[in-house]
Parts: C-alpha cells; sequence; structure tokens
C-alpha cells in the first residue's frame, strides 16, 4: 500500500494554508487530495471581493485570494490530486479516494488533516411547508450557476435566510437584472455581516424582514409564491401576518453545515459545532487525526479559515516529529450562558501553547457584556464586550498561565454586565 | 393499433406491463407524467409489508402476502435494493398487548409468519426503543425496497421484452367503437383491443370514462421525514404503533440507502395533487414517532416529502372487469399495502383476467432479467479499480454526498427507459439524494442532461414539464 506521512483531505483554503504550514516545519511528504477541478474549493465561485483584509491587509475576491495561496503551494512543490474524492477513512488512517486516472487507491497515512469545508442547510433540512418545486434553490447553488457556468436562476427572487451568501447574492443578481424581492430573518437580528447588510442590500433598497419566515411555497412543478409570516418571540409564525410574494425563485441562505461524514462514520464525536471534537492543536481523539477549517465549525472569514489551518498544519508536524503525546491534563471545554459553541473541546496543558486561541460564537446579540471564562466554577478572566453577534466568530488568546493543572472544565459564558459583581 | 393499453406508469402499471410483455402481445403504457413512477409510487414508506394485519379475505390480505413472497426472486431480477429485515409492531400497554395478541392470530389467518415478543426480547432487538415498550409482534418477512428502481426497473424490462411507453401523454377521453377502445390523450389518439386502468389517484375518472362506477378514489395525504445515513444499526427493522382505522401508523424505519424514515401521517384532503407539508402534522408525526423511539436525532433530518394515497370508497383494491365489459380492467385503489402487493396483483391481472379473454401466446425470448447496474459503493476496491480502467467515468465522482460516479449516471441514461429529467436520474441513482440535496452535483447533471438529450440548459426540467432550473443566460 502507498503511505504517506501527511495525508490532507481538501485542497480548499483550510488544507492549502494546512500544507505549507507543516511542509514549513519540516515535514516534506505531504498530499492534497481535492475533489474539484482546481485548488481553491468553494472560494472559486466566490468573485465577489472582501477576502484577506487580516490575511493580506487587502481587499481581494476570492479567485485572487486563492490563487495566493495555490502560489504557495506550487513553489514548495507540494502533492496534490485533483478531482480526487475520499470515499472513506479508517482509524487506523489508511484513505480510500477514488479518481479516474489511478481508480480506487487506498493510501495509508501518519497524520490526516480533515479540511473537507462545509455545505448548505438545503429546504429540506429546515421542512419548509408547502410544496416542493423547482425554483427552491440555495445562495451557493444559485452563486454556482451564475459564476462558474453563466445562467441566471430567476427573475424574480425573494430570499430566506440573512447569511451572507444570501445577501452577496441578492445584490448580484439585481446587478444581473433580476428583481429582489426581500429577505426573510427569523431571528430579530441579521446573521450576514453588517457590512453586507449595507453594500448588499440597504444600497439596493432590498427590504430585510426580521423576525419573519417562509410559511407556505406554492406551486406544484414550478414556483409561482411564496407566502411569509411574522414570527413570535418563539419563532413560531403568527397567523393573519401573512404576505404573499408573487416570485420565481425563493433563495435559501439558511446556514451552512460542516461536511463532516468521513469523521463521523469513524465514531469520533461531534461537537456542538457539528463538526469533531478536537483539541488545542486541531487533533481528534484519534492521535494523528486533525480537523479544520469549515468542516470544523463554520467561519465568518476565510482569513481565519487560513489560521486555522496553519494550526493543524503546525499540530499535524509537531505530531509527526514524535513530539505530540496525550498528556495527563486535560481540560474540557463548556459552552454556558449565552454561548452556542467552543473550539476546542479539550484542552491538554501539557502540550498547550502559552496563548491558547478559543473560538465561539455567542447565541444572539448582545451589548455591554462580559466574556466569562471560569474554571471549575473560578472565574479566572472577565473581557468587557461593548457589543456582540452570533455572524461573527470570536477569537480569544487565553494566556495559558490562568489555567491551573487541577482544572477540568473551561466554561466560556455571556454575563451582562449588571450581573458581575 | 396496440393490443394493450395499460393507463399509468406507476407500480401497479409497471407490474401489469411487465407481464404483459412475457406474451407475443403489442403493448403500450400511457403516462400523464414526464417519468415513471412519479406520484404516489414514489412518495410511500418503501416498505413490502409482511401482511400479517389486513383483514383476512380481504384483496389487500390475498394479494400483499403473494406479492411479498415474489419480492425476493423479482428483486434479484430487476437489480432493485430489497432487504427483508422485518416488522415489529410494539405494545406499549396491557390492551396493546391483547391487540397485538389478537393481531397474531389475524397473520396466522393471512398465513404470516409473526412471533410475539416480550419486553427483554423487543429491547434486545432494537435497543432504542422507549424503555416503556411491553413487548411487540415481530413479523420476519416484512422488508424495505428502493420503490424507485423498482418501477424504473420494471419498466425497462418490459421495454426490453418489447412493450412501450409514451410519457407526458395524458389520457382525456375514452371510446369504444366498432370493438376497438379509442382513446383521446395530450399526444393524440391511440387504439386498442384491451384498457388497463392503473391510473392511481384518477383511476375513478378513468373507469367513469366507460361506465358510472359506484366507487371513487380519495387522496389522502402521508408527510414523511428523511434523516441522513448518520449511523448504521440506528433501527434495525422496521417498527410500527399498533395499526388503527387510519392505517398502519407512523413507522419508523431505515431505507435501502440506510436513511431512516419517519412517518407517514394520515388525512384526506381535496386535491389529488395536494403534496404540500405542512408543520402541524410533521410536528404530530415527530411526537408519535419520539413516543416509540425518544432518540431519534431530528437534526439529521435532509428532508420532508408527503404522498398521496389512492384510497378507494371500498376499503379494498378494486380488480376486476369492468361492470359491462371484459375488455377494460380496473386496477384501482391500490393504497397501502400496494407496493407489497403489485407484484401479485400484476401477475394476476395477465394471466386471470386478460388470458381469458385475449389470445395470447408466451414469448419464446422472454429475459426476466434487466442488464445489471454497477453500484459502485457495493464494490471492492479491485473490482472498483477493474471497472475504471475499463471506463474512467466510474473514477469521476458526481455526487459527493451519495457518492455516485459519472459512469453511473451515464448508464441509466443510456437504457431503454428514458429519464429526462433531474429529479428521474435522482430517482434511478440517488445522485441529489444526499445531506446537500443537489447542492453540489445537480448543476452537473443538468448540463450531462442537457448534453445528452440535445436541449439547451435552459429546457432542463427538475421534474414537471416546465419546471426549469435556469431561467436565462446571464448578461
Amino acid at each position: 500500500m502507498r503511505k504517506v506521512d501527511l495525508l490532507i483531505i481538501g485542497g480548499g483554503s483550510a488544507g492549502m494554508a494546512a500544507a505549507i504550514k507543516a511542509y514549513d516545519e519540516g515535514i516534506k511528504d505531504i498530499l492534497i487530495l481535492e475533489k474539484g477541478e482546481f485548488l481553491g474549493g468553494i472560494l472559486n465561485q466566490c468573485i465577489h471581493n472582501g477576502f484577506g483584509l487580516h490575511e493580506f491587509k487587502e481587499e481581494l475576491t476570492g479567485p485572487e485570494f486563492l490563487t495566493r495561496f495555490v502560489n504557495q503551494v506550487e513553489e514548495r512543490h507540494i502533492p496534490y490530486k485533483l478531482n480526487s474524492y475520499v470515499t472513506s477513512l479508517t482509524k487506523d488512517k489508511v484513505v480510500t479516494y477514488v479518481n479516474s486516472s489511478e481508480g480506487a487507491v487506498q493510501i495509508e497515512a501518519k497524520a490526516i488533516i480533515m479540511a473537507a469545508g462545509c455545505l448548505e442547510r438545503s429546504a429540506g433540512a429546515i421542512g419548509i411547508p408547502g410544496e416542493r418545486p423547482a425554483g427552491v434553490i440555495t445562495a451557493g447553488q444559485a452563486q454556482l450557476y451564475l459564476n462558474e457556468y453563466g445562467y441566471l436562476v430567476g427573475k424574480k427572487v425573494f430570499i430566506l435566510g440573512s447569511g451572507d451568501i444570501g445577501l452577496i447574492m441578492a445584490r448580484r443578481m439585481t446587478l444581473e437584472g433580476a428583481k429582489v424581492l426581500g429577505v426573510a430573518e427569523l431571528m430579530p437580528y441579521s446573521n450576514g455581516l453588517n457590512r453586507n447588510i449595507q453594500q448588499c442590500l440597504i444600497d439596493f433598497n432590498i427590504p430585510l424582514y426580521l423576525s419573519h419566515t417562509v410559511t407556505n411555497i406554492i406551486g406544484k412543478d414550478k414556483l409561482e409564491a411564496i407566502e411569509i409570516s411574522k414570527v413570535d418571540d418563539k419563532l413560531q409564525p403568527i397567523k393573519g401576518t401573512e404576505q404573499r410574494f408573487d416570485v420565481d425563485t425563493l433563495m435559501l441562505s439558511v446556514g451552512l453545515l460542516p461536511n463532516n461524514a468521513l469523521l463521523n462514520n469513524i465514531g469520533i464525536p461531534q461537537s456542538r459545532s457539528r463538526g469533531s471534537c478536537v483539541n488545542e492543536h486541531m487533533e481528534t481523539e484519534v492521535e494523528g487525526i486533525f480537523s479544520c477549517g469549515n468542516v470544523l465549525h463554520v467561519h465568518d472569514l476565510v482569513d481565519y479559515v487560513v489560521e486555522e489551518g496553519r494550526l493543524a498544519g503546525l499540530g499535524a508536524s509537531i505530531y509527526l516529529k514524535g513530539n505530540l503525546h496525550k498528556g495527563e491534563h486535560e481540560i474540557s471545554t463548556v459552552a454556558g450562558d449565552g454561548i452556542g459553541y467552543v473550539v476546542p473541546s479539550t484542552i491538554d496543558l501539557d502540550n498547550a501553547m502559552d496563548s491558547i486561541e478559543i473560538k465561539f460564537r455567542v447565541r444572539k446579540p448582545s451589548k455591554n457584556v462580559y466574556i466569562e471564562y471560569s474554571c471549575d466554577g473560578n472565574v479566572i478572566k472577565k473581557v468587557y464586550k461593548m457589543a456582540i453577534i452570533p455572524s461573527e466568530m470570536e477569537i480569544y488568546k487565553l494566556d495559558k498561565k490562568l489555567l491551573n493543572k487541577d482544572y477540568k472544565t473551561l466554561k466560556v459564558s455571556l454575563v451582562n454586565k449588571e450581573d458581575v459583581k | 393499433m396496440f393490443d394493450v393499453i395499460v393507463i399509468g406508469a406507476g407500480v401497479s402499471g409497471a407490474f401489469v406491463t411487465r407481464n404483459l410483455s412475457r406474451y407475443e402481445l403489442n403493448v403500450i403504457c400511457l403516462e400523464a407524467k414526464n417519468d415513471v413512477g412519479d406520484v404516489s409510487s414514489m412518495a410511500n414508506s418503501a416498505i413490502v409489508h409482511s401482511g400479517y394485519d389486513p383483514l383476512p379475505g380481504t384483496n389487500k390480505a390475498k394479494f400483499n402476502v403473494l406479492g411479498n413472497k415474489m419480492y425476493p426472486s423479482i428483486c434479484k431480477e430487476l437489480d432493485v435494493s430489497f432487504s427483508p429485515i422485518g416488522s415489529m409492531t410494539l405494545g406499549f400497554n396491557e390492551e396493546n398487548m391483547a391487540t397485538l395478541a389478537s393481531l397474531k392470530e389475524r397473520a396466522k389467518e393471512n398465513g404470516v409468519e409473526a412471533i410475539l415478543l416480550d419486553k427483554e426480547e423487543t429491547l434486545k432487538l432494537e435497543p432504542n426503543i422507549s424503555s416503556s415498550v411491553m413487548g411487540s409482534l415481530l413479523c420476519p418477512t416484512a422488508g424495505i425496497i428502493n420503490p424507485f428502481t423498482l418501477v424504473a426497473h420494471c419498466f425497462e424490462n418490459a421495454l426490453d421484452n418489447g412493450a412501450k411507453l409514451e410519457l407526458n401523454c395524458k389520457v382525456t377521453s375514452i371510446k369504444k367503437e366498432d370493438g376497438i377502445y379509442v382513446l383521446e390523450t395530450t399526444k393524440g389518439i391511440y387504439k386498442a383491443k384491451m384498457v388497463i386502468n392503473c391510473a392511481g389517484l384518477y383511476a375513478d375518472k378513468i373507469a367513469s370514462m366507460v361506465e358510472p362506477i359506484d366507487w371513487h378514489i380519495s387522496p389522502r395525504k402521508g408527510e414523511y421525514y428523511v434523516l441522513d445515513h448518520f449511523k448504521p444499526d440506528f433501527v434495525n427493522h422496521v417498527l410500527f404503533p399498533l395499526p388503527t382505522e387510519k392505517g398502519k401508523g407512523i413507522l419508523v424505519t431505515r431505507t435501502t440507502s440506510n436513511n431512516y424514515l419517519v412517518g407517514p401521517s394520515s388525512e384526506f384532503v381535496d386535491s389529488k395533487d395536494d403534496t404540500s407539508t405542512d408543520s402541524l402534522t410533521l410536528g404530530e408525526v415527530k411526537k408519535s414517532a419520539v413516543s416509540m423511539v425518544p432518540s431519534i436525532p431530528f437534526y439529521e433530518q435532509i428532508r420532508t416529502f408527503s404522498g398521496l394515497r389512492a384510497t378507494p370508497s371500498t376499503h379494498d383494491f378494486v380488480i376486476s372487469y369492468s361492470k359491462n365489459d371484459k375488455y377494460f380492467i380496473n386496477v384501482a385503489g391500490i393504497e397501502s399495502p400496494g407496493l407489497a402487493s403489485s407484484p401479485a396483483i400484476g401477475k394476476y391481472v395477465v394471466e386471470e383476467l386478460v388470458k381469458p379473454v385475449l389470445n395470447m401466446k408466451e414469448k419464446a425470448n422472454f429475459n426476466p432479467n434487466i442488464k445489471p447496474y454497477i453500484k459502485m459503493n457495493d464494490l471492492s476496491i479491485e473490482e472498483r479499480n477493474q471497472i475504471i480502467k475499463k471506463n474512467p467515468k466510474y473514477g469521476q465522482m458526481i455526487c459527493n454526498c451519495e457518492k455516485i460516479s459519472l459512469g453511473e449516471i451515464e448508464d441509466v441514461l443510456s437504457r431503454s427507459l428514458p429519464c429526462l429529467t433531474i429529479k428521474a436520474v435522482k430517482k434511478r441513482t440517488r445522485a441529489g439524494f444526499g445531506k446537500c440535496q443537489g447542492g453540489f452535483c445537480q448543476s452537473k447533471v443538468l448540463f450531462l442532461l442537457a448534453d445528452k438529450l440535445n436541449i439547451s440548459p435552459l429546457e432542463v426540467n427538475y421534474d414537471g414539464e416546465g419546471s426549469y432550473i435556469l431561467k436565462e443566460e446571464s448578461k
């Protein structure tokens, strides 16, 4: 069987960043497996700008951003295979992939980095009431048809969900001559970045219906109309508030899910982010299997994806050099009040670097609050936040010195300022 | 002119047409939709029931039990996934247990194996059932089947054996002139000596084109959840609550593709076209399912859907000659257990109703087998390699979630049975059935269809006529 030191599943931004970092740390026997025709993953279809502000201190389009990483991969001659799809892997790190030139291939890796990205929640996943005609499509799919193939999926569009791809597509389709009648958002606040609300909706006079959802899809074979309703504070539709929009397209931007079936299938525990549980080095409970990027938890910015990719690349290189042993002092993280999830799931104090990146999202927008870090009931750190919103992933670099070897848990909670004594 | 016209390409039409194709007859099946098995036959529980619960002596009991026995060999001939995993009907109190005991007697009368299990035995077989279960009735002969390929492969086999199929062909009137049936359709006039009405929800409408009838078909809706294949052995049997007058109740089962299916509800609706779902009904489905299997992970939901049962006012299948003419046969009201019964119905209709009327001779060269499909997921590494070496397209992944290759999709597009829509490709191959629901692969299937059908991408239908995905080229 073929062998490789480091196998990376997915040649998008996370996978490329991981590969580059591992290479620079001295790991030369690397293979990236990418299912698509090109490296870069979903960035290939993101022709809008806004990428790279943190990474390169300038605003790039998706293809420009990815090209800079592809160039770094090429400069290092890191091997990759395109159109190569991983069908399964085992806990012993035997990976099976398939492509048309080699067939079905088994390869044994010393370490694996999972970087397979995410997928969009579909109409079926959220079970929108009504019929199931053509014309109900996810925003990413509409983006693919438009940006890669040059076809418009609709002329009269309504959007459900205020996620960023939906907002970007509202602007994109308007510029292509489609009429976007509105965006409905179930929550009382938007789920997109503020800059996208401004640049994609407000600048184009597209109304945003907060606390609204689609309550009926009308049309047997093709979409004829949708009905939206206001929802109450339990998110249940309120009778009598229905509004009908005659549209040919309902575009969904209702969230992304880690595309993590491969690791779920071998029984690696899932975190609340729907990705795998990992430690501070992005390593799962199976030694030598790492995870990073949107397959681990959905990020708001690609800049943070590549940072996390590098962290996994570093972790894998330390592991491959034989220096990453499970320690004696493990702390589990807990998502406390007001927190959706926390990455990493565990911190191995014997291995952790001096500064530990804690990433999380809050459940709802809040103002004038503290983020409280407490270990086994003892508050070790409080960070004041004037404003904090769910659409932005929070990253906090926690000083390792604050963690005591006896601690078992680290809870991240949102605390109102007046509740703090 | 045809010897026999079959109206309706659902599962009963499929087995009737296939059985007719065994004989030296000129046969055509007319279907109003643009694909076979596109109404009730694709939106159901995908269960081959054992036949333990229909009232003894009814058509339902007779054909279900016979059909169930035919499935293993038919699925071999037609290369359809079928797995006799058995069903368990669960009892949660003393009264339920008494009912299960009487159902066991009914099963015996129907000639169906049924075993009463106590609490411990039940939980041993199905550890995820609610611990408040008191016992169950196990019917080992019940099974799960892929209903999409069942209908498609049945028609493919009929077509390979000389039968014909006309899609998008809705029958609008039927007359008998000089002993010949003349059917007006949306695709012109069709004539035949004999007509077999397998028109599903519209079988009453078709039957009444010929004579006044004293029965009718009412659409009864069932709504379902589909869950992703998150775990292979979450439930191992088809799990039923006790049957009621509304049907077999809300079941929890795995499917042949290792997804999980939860449903159906049961509600009469006004329109024979209404396959909408609604939150209230699905909420009830969820509640009922959770009372049997508390830990169902509904966050693994990938789709909701509903189907319509063709419920007859007679409460039993209508399978007989029309009142005045043996050359017109009704196969109507084939609601549950219709899928399980259909192979036996097809055989009965052709051998017991058609044969005595038409002069027919068996074909010497009838081939009951279709050319097997290559299913890459079921093969070893070596087998996959051999196939990819011969045709590299089997190494090119189209559907990531379900791992379906270009080779497998091109195969269905090259068969005798037309495959005209994205939904038809989905039903035949499972491309688009997975967690992303076609988010990644639909575009690839769309452009492939445009290419193979030699049409513009703007003309590719998702499902019914006019259900285009793309509206215009961008600027």
